[in-house]
């Protein structure tokens, strides 16, 4: 996929489009088979399917009419739900931004989840121990969980440029250590992460405070507005700057950038440490947006969705945008799925999400699956040379 | 250099080997590791105030064995004399470039944390003394997911097929493990479905990756996902007594774990014996494995065939070999043998399943068959230093002389100063995660 993309109806992009949707509808499709199958009421009904079908058809339609319809109204349905995903969405759409920039130069990033834990800590100790005006607080929490994240991601390029350490390995021993070390240390042994007077329980630090919090407008907060402002500096670092040349050049073909001039060491330094910084405003999201205690699920799985978010978003930072969204949308619906008659389980989101990106990176078997036979396109993956 | 000296070192200069940068790189790397780890265990044994430590030959003490105490710190001098020895070795420059430097390195560690192990028992000011326990039976004991599934990795990258979802095959062989062993009340119909499960998620990889030429690494990414959803979804809809009675009692009426098999005679050697010869069937296999597979990677006709397709799958088509029929087999072993390493977070260790139960021991598998260099043998020994965390967490979890976290992390550091280090630039098979199309 070339960087410069020009919106044009050209057949290749209309073709994308569609096999997209028709991605994003086989994986509902295949979801909603999982949802009737899972609800008692259909399955009774199975039991006299072959005296009376009807029966069976009129559940299965009623119970996954209902999910699907929790599903879209408590995502996009009202101002306040809404809301609800957009924030939801702005640390994947970050996390996935960094993912897909370290796919672009042809490194694996696996190491988003250390990146956000470390951000989420710098960010946090920051907001809740420095005694700073309000506006100079938030931006000194902000750029600490960014620089936190970059510092984290860079430990990864480093060793990469310098030892030649293959990133995967130095990704998911980052993570570990992320995890089960700093975040560990930090909430049993540090006094400024334990919460005063919450001695039981789970250990959790204070949230921040007020002031070093995004401001919200219709209940989004700025971090969105910052996600969004990040896609945008990274299509510009992509496709307008020297770095981004050499990035993409390096990710095509590293062989050909040495022979070229170009430093690889300083191109797998710089895109690691900028994907840090991505996962460190991701951190942020958490930290200074939903002002959360942080604790050891704070980050849940969000570091390795970024990857699905990512492959998604085909390595761009429109797509990452997009998959986010869509992925922030089916996080908040699924959650809701629950509360309904059906009471739907919200894991079937998770089953869905990875149908999706499954079926999007697979147009021949999408293709071959709605019965539609053409000629097989090129491979729809932009990071060539990917290669744990 | 005063120019009389000049002379005799010009003389001999001939006869030196030519040095590169690199080689002055790694001598200057061997000296600075082994220089401090010398030091870190010098410091350690002139810091023992009590050289006694307590070490229990057995899991639990019982009437036969109770911990016994034991001059500890005559340990910590040989750990030093390996050390040092190495240390001057380095100095030298004759720490040779083969399989005997992954030896050297091994004795090394092994003397480090026989040194650590002795410092961190020692001088407990605790009321209840604890004791030191023999970390090799734990340490096998925790193996099977680890080994089994870098195993898994190396089989099919070897054949050119890149293999992220090791963990989607441990979580899925876990599962279905447990959920059939349920049901049939049987542990052995519980590793068979286990197998099967691996298998099924290696066909839907061989199904995207093979056939419609996904790239490897999202499917990869996909299956991971996909089967985190799909058990924790499938473990959520398991019918609670009131629901629905009969499913609900024979899914929580699961089978006792495997049982250690104990050989007679061949368990009762000291310091090795419980651990090799007194394990679940499932140890038992994942020790055998990694002989098999090398075995069939090196000494058969298929293996020859695995490797050539994984490297230059071109030539082998031009002499006969079919391509993807070689590479199909090679994912459905490595997922049987993935799934079977799952089976050990339920049929091996517990009778129920928990969410997630890999728990990203996938993604170590991951990290073993990389720095093992897609070599069956260092891929195991990568995943035995693996098993060595859980194992350390088990045991040094009861005295505090370091903070707890650092033990957890020590291996994941380890690593980390290891492939920054000195497994440096690795290659994998020339053909790894491209797909084969016929011209």
């Amino acid at each position: 996929m070339s960087g410069k993309r020009r919106f044009r109806l050209d057949g290749k992009w209309v073709d994308s489009v569609l096999t997209t949707v028709a991605a994003i509808f086989l994986a509902l499709f295949i979801g909603a088979v999982l949802i009737a199958l899972s609800n008692e009421d259909v399955v009774d009904s199975m039991g006299y399917f072959f005296v009376y079908p009807w029966d069976f058809f009129s559940r299965s339609f009623d119970v996954v009419g209902q999910s699907y319809g929790k599903l879209i109204s408590a995502s996009l349905g009202s101002g306040d739900a809404l809301a609800n995903t957009l924030n939801r969405s702005a640390p994947l759409i970050c996390a996935g931004l960094g993912v897909s920039l370290a796919f672009r130069s042809g490194l694996f990033n696996i190491g988003a989840q250390g990146q956000i834990i470390l951000g989420t800590l710098a960010a946090s100790y920051v907001g809740f121990t420095w005694d700073l005006p309000g506006p100079i607080l938030l931006l000194a929490s902000v750029a600490a969980g960014i620089l936190a994240g970059a510092f984290w991601g860079a430990i990864a390029g480093f060793l990469k440029a310098v030892a030649g350490a293959h990133e995967v390995i130095s990704t998911i021993m980052l993570n570990q250590v992320a995890a089960l070390g700093v975040l560990a240390y930090a909430l049993s042994e540090m006094k400024a992460f334990q919460k005063p007077g919450d001695t039981l329980g789970l250990p959790q630090s204070p949230p921040v405070p007020d002031k070093a919090a995004f401001p919200e407008l219709f209940g989004v907060h700025l971090g969105v507005v910052l996600a969004l402002v990040a896609a945008a500096i990274v299509w510009w670092l992509l496709n307008r700057s020297t770095l981004g040349f050499e990035l993409r050049s390096v990710g095509s073909n590293p062989e050909a950038s040495r022979t070229a001039g170009m430093s690889t060491a300083k191109v797998f330094i710089l895109t690691m440490a900028i994907a840090g910084a991505l996962s460190g405003l991701a951190a942020c999201m958490f930290i200074n947006g939903d002002q959360a205690s942080n604790n050891e699920s704070l980050v849940g799985s969000v570091g390795f969705d970024a990857i699905t978010v990512a492959l998604l978003g085909r390595g761009t930072p429109l797509g990452s945008v997009l998959a986010g969204f869509l992925f922030g949308a089916l996080a908040v619906g699924g959650g809701a799925m629950q509360t309904t008659d059906a009471g739907t389980a919200p894991e079937v989101v998770q089953v869905i999400q990875s149908l999706i990106v499954l079926f999007v990176a697979a147009p021949a078997a999408v293709r071959w699956l709605v019965r539609q036979r053409r000629k097989e396109p090129t491979s729809t993956f932009a990071a060539k040379g990917v290669t744990p | 250099m005063s120019a009389p000296a000049d002379a005799p070192v010009a003389a001999t200069a001939p006869t030196r080997p030519v040095r590169d940068r690199a080689d002055k790189l790694r001598q200057l790397k061997l000296v600075v590791t082994f220089g401090l780890v010398t030091a870190l265990v010098l410091w350690m044994a002139l810091s023992i105030d009590d050289p006694n430590v307590l070490y229990l030959n057995a899991p639990l003490p019982d009437k036969d064995h109770q911990p016994e105490a034991f001059n500890g710190l005559r340990l910590v001098w040989i750990a030093l004399v390996i050390c040092a020895a190495a240390l001057v070795a380095a100095v030298a420059n004759v720490i040779p470039r083969n399989a005997w430097s992954a030896v050297i390195f091994g004795a090394v560690g092994l003397a480090f944390y026989m040194a650590f192990t002795i410092w961190y028992y020692a001088d407990q000011t605790g009321v209840v003394e604890s004791w030191i326990v023999n970390p090799l039976p734990s340490t096998l004991k925790y193996c099977p997911p680890l080994v089994l599934g870098a195993l898994a990795g190396v089989i099919c990258e070897r054949a050119g097929v890149i293999n992220i979802a090791i963990e989607a095959q441990l979580l899925m062989g876990a599962f279905f493990g447990w959920v059939i062993a349920a049901m049939a009340y049987s542990n052995g119909a519980g590793l068979v479905a286990a197998a099967l499960a691996g298998v099924v998620v290696a066909l839907v990889l061989g199904l995207f990756s093979l056939r419609y030429h996904v790239d490897q690494v999202v499917v990869g990414v996909v299956l991971i996902a996909l089967a985190l959803g799909l058990t924790t979804f499938l473990k959520g809809q398991i019918p609670t007594p009131e629901e629905n009675k009969d499913l609900s009692t024979l899914l929580s009426d699961s089978p006792d774990p495997l049982a250690p098999i104990e050989i007679p005679g061949l368990s009762s050697i000291p310091v090795i014996g419980r651990a090799l010869f007194n394990q679940s069937i499932l140890v038992y296999i994942a020790l055998l494995a990694p002989f098999v597979v090398w075995f069939l990677l090196y000494q058969t006709r298929w293996g020859l065939r695995v490797r050539a397709v994984g490297e230059h799958p071109k030539a082998a088509d031009t002499v006969g070999i079919r391509v993807n029929r070689v590479r199909w087999q090679a994912i459905t072993l490595g997922g049987a043998l993935a799934g079977l390493g799952g089976a050990f977070f339920t049929v091996g260790s517990s009778t129920t399943f928990n969410d997630n139960a890999s728990n990203g021991q996938g993604f170590m598998a991951l990290a073993a068959v990389i720095m093992g260099r897609w070599h069956p043998v260092g891929a195991t020994m990568a995943a035995l230093f693996f098993a060595l965390t859980a194992a350390m967490k088990d045991d040094f979890g009861l005295v505090t002389k370091v903070p707890s976290q650092l033990i957890a992390v020590a291996p994941y550091l380890a690593t980390l100063i290891a492939v920054a280090g000195f497994v440096g630039r690795v290659r994998p098979p020339a053909a790894d995660g491209e797909p084969y199309v016929k011209d």
